[in-house]
């Protein structure tokens, strides 16, 4: 991961009330550079809220948030934004604008010559998957809801921004293109070192892209951790029912086969038994294992054993209030 | 009309083409500057009432009540102030103009969808560049709509004007019925009708142009 880019984002007691109504109670956490820290929680819960006081769309009641060590309130709002990529659920894309234009929003704004943006346009557009020569010039609606959010996507990083928030972004589209979207960009942020602050209701989606896990209720924040940590020992009652009874298989799609300390290798019981490969996930292993009707799978690497791996062992780990 | 005399007679049309090439200009001339006037005044206190909502009523109700005066009456009103002028002529038009123009204004605005705006504030977009590069462009399909419905409406006032003097084709319609002779009052009617048709189709052509994103799919 490309460390360097990303910037830290560090809320401090953040509070921000509307009337009586409190939308988000002190809320303090910090999100290292280059990670992705996702906001989860019930609907009305301050996801949206906490996300807007970042680029100040929303200015917080008390308490501040630091930007690598700057207050944003000392900020001028719109210089502040420019250097954040923002991305929401309907888009927001520009309707009378053609797709070229829109992802050229910021470094325009920006004043980039002409020459860097236009560069910046294709290669953006190439790593979402659009062809800039047959989509350069449409308009957003001549593209599909999938690609409406790519662009949407695309058009937040293109200052190359240290820090993107985004708000439910792959809610409006189908499961299937919401994989796929959720993959491409796990590798754009993977490949770009971008801090990200992402908000969604879906558990699924925050365990699948946190590097960290902001679970919020009412306001608060209920537990921060990583994705593996929550699903092992979620911190009360209401975060294990926010998680699921089915946690413990959720936490299998986390862990890979080779992370488990392997059985040795009993020769006798070998033929016939399914054979798995070490970044195997234990989610999938069990659903081969399950399938083939095998107590025991053998684990290899290429033509190498590594060792055996039982349906006792994935139990184990299923049985995740315990320390793994 | 004495009986036995035609409809029309090319041969008055054809010793009066001069002046009704003239006359065309004039109206021309009456109806451009009317809705520009309009245009202009319309934009400035749609502005304002977008700004500060609590004018919106106030702002919208006058241009009502302007737009319920009958022409005449507003025209006998005002000749005692500036005459039996072209002042008087575009007061009426122009204030004829506001209502339609100043509610397209503003609901096309208003009809922008919060979504686009939230993202362009959010990508650090200042409120100025809002309103002239997202929210104006995409208001501007309703706010031509408004533009067409003030020409075609000024276009038929105009007429009506040649009662103090100025009026353009109108000028025809009253010679017509003065001297009792149809040529010249069908060479008004005709003449004006479609002069506000082909003006009516400018207009489209040259929306379409300034909005390509609205005639996809
Ligand atoms: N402008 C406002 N005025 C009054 N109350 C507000 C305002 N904006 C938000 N709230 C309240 O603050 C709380 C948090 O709202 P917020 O939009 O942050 O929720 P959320 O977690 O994003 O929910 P969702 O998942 O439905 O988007 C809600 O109870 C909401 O009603
Ligand atoms: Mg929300």
């Amino acid at each position: 991961m490309a460390e360097s880019r990303g910037a830290t984002v560090e809320f401090r007691s953040v509070t921000k009330r509307y009337g009586d109504t409190i939308a988000v109670d002190r809320l303090s956490f910090t999100v290292p550079a280059g990670r992705i820290c996702v906001l989860v929680g019930p609907s009305g819960c301050g996801k949206t809220t906490s996300l807007r006081m970042v680029n100040r769309l929303i200015e917080p009641t008390s308490g501040e948030i630091l930007i690598d060590g700057q207050n944003v309130l000392a900020e001028d709002p719109t210089q502040l934004r420019r250097r954040i990529g923002y991305v929401i659920q309907q888009t927001g894309l520009f309707p009378h604008q053609t797709v070229a234009d829109n992802i050229a929003t910021v470094p325009r704004l920006l004043g980039w010559p002409k020459e860097r943006i236009q560069l910046r346009v294709d290669e953006l557009m190439k790593l979402i998957g659009l062809d800039p020569g047959r989509m350069r010039r449409r308009y957003p609606a001549q593209l599909s809801g999938g690609e409406r959010q790519r662009v949407g996507v695309a058009r937040a990083m293109a200052a190359e921004p240290p820090l993107m928030l985004m708000d439910e972004p792959f809610a409006a589209v189908d499961p299937i293109v919401r994989e796929r979207l959720q993959n491409e960009f796990l590798r754009l942020q993977r490949a770009q070192g971008i801090t990200v602050i992402f908000v969604t209701h879906d558990i699924d989606e925050a365990i699948k892209l946190g590097d960290r896990v902001a679970v919020m209720r009412l306001g608060h924040l209920v537990q921060y951790a990583p994705p593996g940590e929550l699903l092992a020992r979620p911190a009360d009652d209401f975060v294990a029912k926010f998680v699921g009874s089915d946690r413990g298989l959720k936490r299998l799609s986390l862990l890979t086969v080779g992370g488990v300390e392997l059985a040795p290798l009993d020769r006798a019981k070998l033929d016939g038994a399914p054979v798995l490969s070490p970044s195997m996930s234990l989610r999938d292993a069990l659903a081969v294992m399950l399938s083939s009707e095998a107590q025991e799978a053998t684990v290899m690497e290429g033509d190498r054993y590594l060792g055996a791996l039982t349906l006792q062992q994935i139990g184990r780990m299923l049985r995740v209030d315990e320390p793994a | 009309m004495t009986p036995g005399e035609p409809l029309i007679r090319w041969d008055w049309i054809a010793s009066h083409a001069g002046e009704i090439s003239l006359r065309i200009g004039e109206h021309l001339e009456l109806t451009v500057i009317a809705v520009v006037v309009g245009l202009v005044i319309a934009f400035g206190l749609a502005f304002v009432a977008l700004r500060l909502p609590a004018l919106s009523a106030p702002i919208t109700g006058t241009a009502g009540i302007l737009y319920t005066i009958p022409s005449l009456a507003l025209f006998a009103f005002l000749v005692p102030h500036t005459g039996l002028s072209v002042l008087t002529a575009e007061i009426g038009l122009v204030s004829y103009t506001l209502l339609i123009l100043i509610r397209n204004i503003i609901s096309g605005i208003r009809g922008v969808p919060s979504d686009v705006r939230d993202a362009a504030l959010g990508m650090g977009y200042t409120p100025q560049q809002i309103l002239w590069r997202i929210e104006l462009p995409l208001a501007l399909a309703v706010i031509f709509a408004g533009i067409r419905v003030a020409t075609i409406t000024t276009i038929g006032l105009v007429t009506v004007t040649a009662l103090i003097g100025q009026g353009g084709l109108g000028y025809f319609i009253l010679l017509g019925i003065q001297l009792f002779f149809s040529t010249p009052l069908l060479v008004g009617a005709l003449g004006s009708i479609t002069f506000a048709v082909v003006a009516d189709g400018a207009l489209v052509l040259v929306q379409r142009a300034l909005t390509p994103w609205t005639r996809l799919r």
